[in-house]
């Protein structure tokens, strides 16, 4: 079999995969599919930032929180917000918030846009922390998840473990293909030229300040996608869904997966969703070993999981 | 505000403005001189605190703790430069954010095994415990003016230290060009563990006495860490007196948006939203310049 056929096959296992596991598995592995799907968007959208336009952000999760506190506020007390108006709504407070935020940090580059970014989402923070509007630091709860009604027809309901998984991996799924589009568009070889060298952007005459605006304003709002699923799924939210442990956490995915690649960050939520677990069976005491095993992958793995089985596969096939 | 009061509030700025320069300064220094962005910064800070509250114990008073207390945190911070910082030195400042992450997680989670999750005061030394009255009714601690002054004696001899010195020239000279001074001969390597070990010192030093006004929590490095960041963004990275002017600023806007009332249409904004304030403070300067007040221009 030739690499392509190969690879279309693995791809068609892991969708079948993905498409079975509610049948085959229990309750508890589908609702933590679930979460490393969402999980999964907030790190490719994060990967858009810093693994395409060069951006490192380290206040990435200050969108996510905005999304999940759109839900929150625009559910009713005991009754669930509409699905089609909500979720579009969440997706654009997000995206609204990164225009403004980025606007001001985008005047800036490197090392001072890390300390910007993590800044401003601890203003949001200290917003939502220090005021009553959204229930201070205790958060707000949502009774009831968001209704997928079309006038009065319901095609799924997502209190249905099951069908908030589906409707989570179509979200993931889509998130994965708009964002292999976007990438393959004149817009995405422009991001990347971006990243490579701005100078030389600019003197070939791109706006480079509006291109890199406009994809920290999509990267926010599929950061908010997450957040409003999160939000759903466990039902309340609180500031520290805003906190620079998530932006941080969200770094982690990108580049122990991979960063510049689509399957790299998806691959990172995988493995640091499924090392939490396992560090929390070892000990109480569990960021320990996590902080550690972060400092180890900055030293010695910087290209990550997808790099590492790109250089085996180097090693296997010398060169062509 | 009447005068007695108002007098407080400024001490107040001042003595939190220098105390964050001191912190900031050994941000600013690590990053302008070495080119490392050190998250981990405000966990010294914590350690600091922390090495104060419980060598005070020990030792049965802070003024033995505090010398203790330096020796350790220098030791802490030459081997971190030795173990880790030391190989990032050509790194993109992606890998440092993340290295400098990890260490602040179990900075965290060490500090939760060694010295547990409780909330602890420090008391203020004896000799130090005093207040000076300001009207019949106000009066002042004395501990946080010798705070103020401890800390403008040591901006001073920082000062003194880069811009006087032997020392201080290799320093400024290795910033500039690492290659060129360690072909001149110079253990630029030695340098760079000194400066990153007096950033440490200097964060750790103002956690041991900050610990008396503030007590010693858990997350109170982060907290410190970040409204550093700000202080750096506003005076400019790599500038030591633009860490000088934003820690003020920062000190006088922050204190001042605690205490004062301010009202529009009814709505409560300060103090209410006293935690803002700094800030948009932030968001200002970088409408006016991205750089910062004495940073070098972008690009």
């Amino acid at each position: 079999m030739t690499r392509g056929a190969l690879r279309l096959v693995a791809v068609l296992a892991l969708a079948a995969l993905l498409l079975a596991l509610p049948l085959l598995a229990e309750k508890y592995y589908v609702q933590f599919a679930t979460k490393i799907l969402i999980m999964a968007i907030f790190a490719m959208s994060l990967d858009l930032l810093v693994g395409y336009a060069g951006l490192v952000s380290l206040g990435h999760a200050a969108f996510y929180g905005l999304g999940a506190y759109a839900l929150a506020l625009l559910s009713p007390q005991y009754a669930g917000a509409n699905l089609w108006t909500s979720l579009p709504l969440a997706v654009g407070v997000a995206a609204a918030a990164a225009l403004a935020i980025g606007s001001l940090a985008l005047r800036t580059s490197g090392v001072y846009f890390i300390m910007v970014t993590l800044a401003f989402a601890q203003m949001l923070y200290f917003v939502f922390h220090d005021t009553k509007f959204a229930g201070g630091s205790d958060g707000m709860y949502i009774y009831v998840r968001p209704v997928a009604a079309i006038l009065g027809w319901q095609p799924f309901s997502l209190e249905d473990i099951r069908h908030f998984y589906y409707a989570t991996l179509a979200l993931a799924a889509g998130t994965f293909v708009a964002l292999a589009v976007l990438l393959r568009s004149p817009f995405g070889k422009v991001i990347s030229g971006i990243r490579v060298n701005e100078h030389r952007m600019r003197s070939l005459g791109y706006a480079t300040f509006r291109y890199k605006l406009v994809c920290f304003a999509i990267a926010g709002g599929l950061a908010g996608l997450a957040g409003y699923l999160a939000a759903a799924q466990h039902g309340n939210v609180n500031p520290d869904m805003m906190g620079w442990h998530l932006s941080g956490g969200g770094l982690m995915m990108v580049i122990l997966g991979g960063m510049g690649t689509l399957t790299g960050p998806v691959v990172g939520a995988v493995a640091m969703l499924a090392l939490e677990v396992a560090f929390q069976g070892v000990t109480k005491h569990w960021q320990l070993l996590m902080g550690g095993f972060i400092v180890l992958v900055a030293l010695f793995l910087p290209r990550g999981l997808i790099g590492l089985a790109a250089a085996a596969r180097r090693r296997r096939e010398p060169g062509p | 505000m009447e005068l007695g009061p108002l007098a407080i509030q400024l001490l107040n700025s001042v003595q939190y403005g220098l105390l964050l320069f001191l912190i900031a300064s050994g941000l600013t220094l690590i990053f302008g001189i070495m080119g490392i962005i050190n998250l981990a910064h405000g966990s010294f800070y914590m350690i600091g605190a922390y090495l104060a509250w419980s060598l005070a114990g020990h030792l049965g008073s802070l003024w033995l703790a505090i010398p203790a207390g330096i020796v350790l945190s220098v030791a802490i911070g030459v081997l971190l430069e030795w173990l880790l910082i030391s190989r990032l030195y050509r790194r993109d400042h992606l890998y440092q954010v993340l290295l400098t992450y990890g260490l602040i997680l179990m900075a965290e989670e060490l500090r939760s095994v060694i010295w547990g999750d409780d909330v602890h005061g420090v008391a203020v030394p004896a000799a130090l415990a005093a207040s000076i009255p300001l009207t019949e009714t106000l009066s002042y601690p004395v501990y946080r003016l010798w705070i103020s002054g401890v800390c403008v004696v040591l901006a001073a001899g920082m000062y003194l230290l880069i811009t006087r010195t032997r020392l201080g020239m290799t320093i400024r000279a290795g910033a500039s060009n690492r290659d060129m001074v360690a072909s001149l001969g110079i253990n630029i390597e030695l340098v760079y563990r000194l400066v990153f070990a007096l950033g440490v010192a200097l964060a750790a030093f103002a956690g041991m006495i900050a610990a008396p006004v503030s007590s010693v929590f858990p997350g109170m490095g982060n907290q410190v860490l970040i409204v550093c960041f700000v202080v750096v963004v506003i005076g400019g990275i790599g500038s030591v007196k633009g860490a000088l002017v934003g820690a003020l600023l920062i000190g006088f806007v922050d204190t001042f948006g605690k205490v004062a009332e301010v009202s529009v249409g009814g709505f409560r904004v300060l103090p209410d939203l006293a935690g803002m304030t700094i800030y948009l403070l932030m968001a200002g300067v970088l409408l006016w310049r991205p750089e910062g007040i004495f940073g070098r221009r972008l690009q």
